[in-house]
């Protein structure tokens, strides 16, 4: 009997180290570094963003109306919050399988047209977004000097009319990490483009097929 | 005659917006359709799909409402596609997607756009992802995420939903 316990943690505390599919990011949560291909072809870590006070990360893409009337307000956003040391870092996380028109290289123009200050990274292959819950775009994650996240969700309360806007929930939180205050609210939710993962592909042979453990 | 002219024009304006038989109502404060749930009685089933244009594996499920509605639709099972786009863009691309999807349950366009207060009032669970459907049967209320895939997948969530709320009856065809 307690052999067979024992056998059965052990195994689990293996399976859970080994299988590599963490709990995603919520509030509280320190975010590891990740390395993605910036717009300008070069890697570009978190880590770079040691020195800010904090991080805006975006998850944003090309082929979604949601995301397409907020790019404005993202511009704006590290306009007037990246002087202060909060920058945004977006990020693609739309698989190209999916959308051809969330390519690469479409990335690179719309960034070239915009303007875009900050550095727009492309995540085609959702590893970040795995450990994000960034259920739809755009979907934004606030983090502090620590790389922990204190604000998640929205950016306002008005995708549709910027004019109507009555609270900017991520210009709230940032005023609210520079007093030293905690965001509130730290979490909102929105209506946004769901972010659609490919279904895994099947093994052709599974005689020649890797094996899985 | 200039009264009835004038009392035409204002009835017309007042009516839900029509487009060669295509008719949806805007609803511009979540309330309204809080209101509108409310007004079913406690004994009728409402299937409330969220859905939007630019939600690809919404449309793609949008038929299976339809051929729910077909099967099942009566005094006591109502379904309302509730759609989540831009009021905006009611001429641009809301109506020319009703024209070239037909879509036979009662259509919503919902317009308020103060999400994060009206998204727990669906359900305290939803994030706000869409499609999702929702079951209210009186008090009764369940929320599945994501699309289906075939009729017999809405199908079965209702009948489970219905067995729990011992309202069998209302999952037989004709209505």
């Amino acid at each position: 009997m307690k052999i067979n316990l024992l056998s059965l943690t052990i195994s689990a505390a293996l399976l859970f180290t080994l299988r590599g599919d963490y709990s995603q990011y919520t509030i509280g949560d320190k975010v590891e570094n990740f390395t993605l291909r910036n717009v300008d072809r070069r890697m570009v870590s978190l880590s770079d963003y040691d020195e800010a006070a904090g991080i805006i990360i975006v998850f944003t893409c090309l082929h979604c109306p949601y995301a397409e009337m907020y790019e404005d307000r993202i511009i704006q956003l590290h306009r007037k919050y990246a002087p202060k040391g909060y920058p945004v870092l977006a990020i693609n996380p739309t698989s190209p399988r999916l959308f051809p028109e969330d390519n690469f290289e479409k990335m690179r123009a719309r960034a070239q047209q915009k303007r875009y200050p900050f550095a727009y990274l492309q995540d085609s292959a959702q590893v970040v977004l795995a450990r994000f819950a960034a259920a739809r775009t755009p979907h934004v994650f606030l983090l502090d000097k620590s790389r922990i996240v204190r604000y998640m969700g929205a950016i306002d309360d008005n995708a549709e009319n910027p004019r109507a806007v009555r609270q900017r929930y991520v210009e709230n939180a940032i005023d609210a990490l520079m007093r030293g205050e905690r965001p509130y609210p730290d979490v909102t939710r929105a209506i946004g483009c769901p972010i659609r993962r490919p279904k895994p592909v099947p093994p052709v042979d599974s005689a020649t097929a890797s094996p899985r453990w | 005659m200039r009264i009835f002219y004038t009392l035409t024009f204002l009835l017309c304006l007042l009516a839900p917006n029509a487009l060669e038989g295509q008719v949806f109502k805007i609803y511009d404060n979540f309330s309204e359709l809080e209101e509108r749930i409310a007004q079913a009685p406690r004994s009728t089933l409402l299937v409330i799909n969220f859905w939007a244009t630019y939600c690809k594996p919404c449309v793609k499920e949008l038929p299976l409402f339809n051929q729910l509605h077909s099967k099942y639709a009566g005094p006591n099972f109502e379904v309302l596609l509730v759609s989540l786009d831009f009021k905006s863009q009611l001429e641009k691309k809301f109506v020319p997607f009703l024209r070239s999807h037909p879509l036979s349950p009662e259509v919503i366009l919902l317009s308020d756009q103060n999400a994060d207060s009206w998204i727990p009032r669906v359900s305290p669970e939803w994030e706000g992802l869409i499609p999702v459907t929702a079951l209210i049967l009186g008090e009764e209320r369940v929320l599945h995420e994501g699309d289906f895939e075939h009729l017999e997948e809405l199908e079965q969530f209702i009948r489970d939903f219905l067995h729990r709320t011992g309202q069998t009856a209302l999952m037989h065809s004709g209505g």
